[in-house]
């Protein structure tokens, strides 16, 4: 694989996956609807009764709107990394996905393509809800937000192999809400997005257990600290561990050899 | 016309044999396609036909067998053979809500032409398909019979040479039918190798290399005029497969 065509295959899968993103109005719109409803309405509501003691990055008391965005934020790529592994079920079940693996260039290149053009579209989309929660008077440094974009890339990269992943044990359209039920959901409480790690503990230690174990508590807070103008290496590792992790299970996934398409062939 | 000429082999297979579970779908399936011939790979429903395509394209795995594409193994050098391979699947594959040039363009790009050679080359494959006005229209507004000419337009922009096509013409009228086989027809006269998969007696013409796959097993290689004359052919064909009308 020279260079030059590694790179027109990347652009060539980009321009697909903006193509088709921008094309679906209902599921851009939907994207920054999700985090916006759970900031307004959510948070509103347990602001009076979450009392937030000071943890890092944060210097002060904040408000609940405060802690929950970069949990939002993190929401709104574990979603789309969903949808995308959504999208690959379906072009498996569509076709489309044969003319991507009969290129002449290597599979683990293909998927990754795929995973980093994903991951750069709904980037934007996690911008503008950024912004839009200023008006919330959520406010975070104004180079926090430019110091988010290699944590957003990192979180965003990870949580996409993780639906890759899954999209190659998925046989099924009709399994997928299957997946959202037992995947998504509790990924998402099970984490530190809606509550801090040691609220969690005092629910439950088996619960605390399962969020520090979780892959998603690692990737808002990276968001959170990256926001803030702080780096924090424990989530930034964990983060690139899992995302090597979940794409190595990816390319196993979709070898002809091993994966789906052999399970396709014994079956 | 079956053969355009060509000493060197575009196909082999050797050996190959494929199993889903304990039902095997292949068994020991041997042939060669030859340069430039537009060779027909003929068996009814369910012979084994999109699983030696599946094969044949890299999307499954050979376990048991060997294929060469221009001498590229795939087992060795999977890049190599499938950069020369141009296919048209029998389930349709375009993306329905892109264009035809987005779809057209995003093949090109995977593989290595630039957006505009890209675009250069599909208005020029379309034009000769006779589908270049509607470069611009989303696919899902398009016929079926389109929808295949633009596959077979997508599939020939990176030049591959050897072109695999299975039941393409599936699913259409006789007159998209037959401008499709034409088509391809005059593609092998300009020198590309062709395999063409197909369940349709009346797609081989006399001078055609023929393979006739049943049950999985080559049954039958060689032209097809040799198997029986065109007033028998039909007949031979089902008694050959087992299957009497």
């Amino acid at each position: 694989m020279s260079p030059g065509h590694a790179f027109r295959s990347l652009a060539g899968i980009s321009r697909r996956e903006l193509l088709r993103l921008i094309g679906q109005k209902g599921r851009l719109s939907a994207a920054i609807v999700r985090p916006l409803v759970w900031l307004a309405i959510f948070a509103a509501g347990f602001r009076a009764v979450l009392g937030l003691s000071i943890i890092p990055p944060y210097e002060t008391y904040i408000l609940y709107e405060v802690y929950i965005v970069p949990g939002l934020a993190a929401m709104m790529l574990l979603f789309h990394g969903m949808q995308s592994s959504l999208s690959m079920v379906y072009d498996r079940e569509m076709g489309s996905m044969r003319v991507l693996l009969t290129a002449p260039l290597p599979r683990w290149w293909l998927l990754a393509s795929r995973l980093l053009a994903s991951t750069v579209a709904v980037i934007p989309l996690v911008y503008v809800f950024l912004l839009m929660a200023r008006l919330w008077d959520v406010r975070a440094p104004t180079l926090g937000y430019a110091a988010a974009l290699p944590a957003l890339i990192l979180a965003g990269l990870m949580l996409g192999a993780f639906g890759l992943a899954l999209s190659s044990l998925i046989r099924q359209l009709e399994n997928f809400a299957g997946v959202m039920n037992f995947v998504i959901f509790p990924v998402f409480f099970a984490s530190s997005a809606l509550y801090p790690l040691w609220r969690l503990e005092e629910v439950g230690p088996l619960l605390a257990a399962a969020a520090a174990a979780n892959p998603f508590t690692y990737a808002v807070e990276l968001i959170r600290f990256a926001l803030y103008l702080r780096f924090e290496p424990t989530a930034a590792i964990v983060c690139a561990v899992a995302f090597a992790g979940f794409l190595a299970l990816s390319v196993v996934g979709y070898d002809p050899g091993r994966g789906f398409w052999a399970r396709r062939a014994i079956e | 016309m079956g053969g355009c000429g060509g000493a060197v082999t575009a196909l082999q297979v050797q050996g190959l044999s494929h199993a889903f579970g304990a039902r095997k779908a292949l068994a020991q399936v041997s042939f060669t396609v030859e340069s430039g011939s537009f060779t027909v790979l003929l068996g009814p429903n369910g012979a084994g036909k999109t699983t030696l395509v599946s094969l044949v394209t890299g999307l499954y795995y050979a376990r048991q067998g060997e294929i060469r594409v221009f001498g590229h193994s795939f087992r060795e050098d999977p890049l190599r053979a499938l950069a020369n391979l141009g296919v048209v699947f029998q389930t349709p594959t375009l993306d329905l809500d892109l264009t035809v040039a987005e779809n057209l363009a995003y093949h090109g790009a995977l593989h290595n032409l630039s957006r505009r050679e890209a675009l250069a080359r599909a208005r020029a494959e379309l034009e000769r398909l006779g589908a270049a006005d509607r470069i611009s229209d989303k696919v899902r507004s398009l016929s079926g019979g389109l929808r295949r000419r633009v596959e077979i337009a997508r599939a020939l922009l990176h030049r591959p040479k050897l072109f695999v096509i299975d039941e393409a013409t599936a699913g259409l009228d006789v007159a998209g039918r037959q401008n499709l086989l034409a088509s391809v027809r005059e593609l092998c006269r300009a020198g590309t190798s062709v395999l063409w998969a197909t369940h349709m007696l009346d797609e081989v013409e006399g001078d055609d290399p023929l393979i006739v796959l049943h049950g999985g097993t080559v049954r039958w290689t060689g032209p097809a005029r040799r198997l029986a004359p065109a007033t028998a052919f039909a007949q031979t064909f089902l008694e050959i497969t087992g299957e009497r009308a």
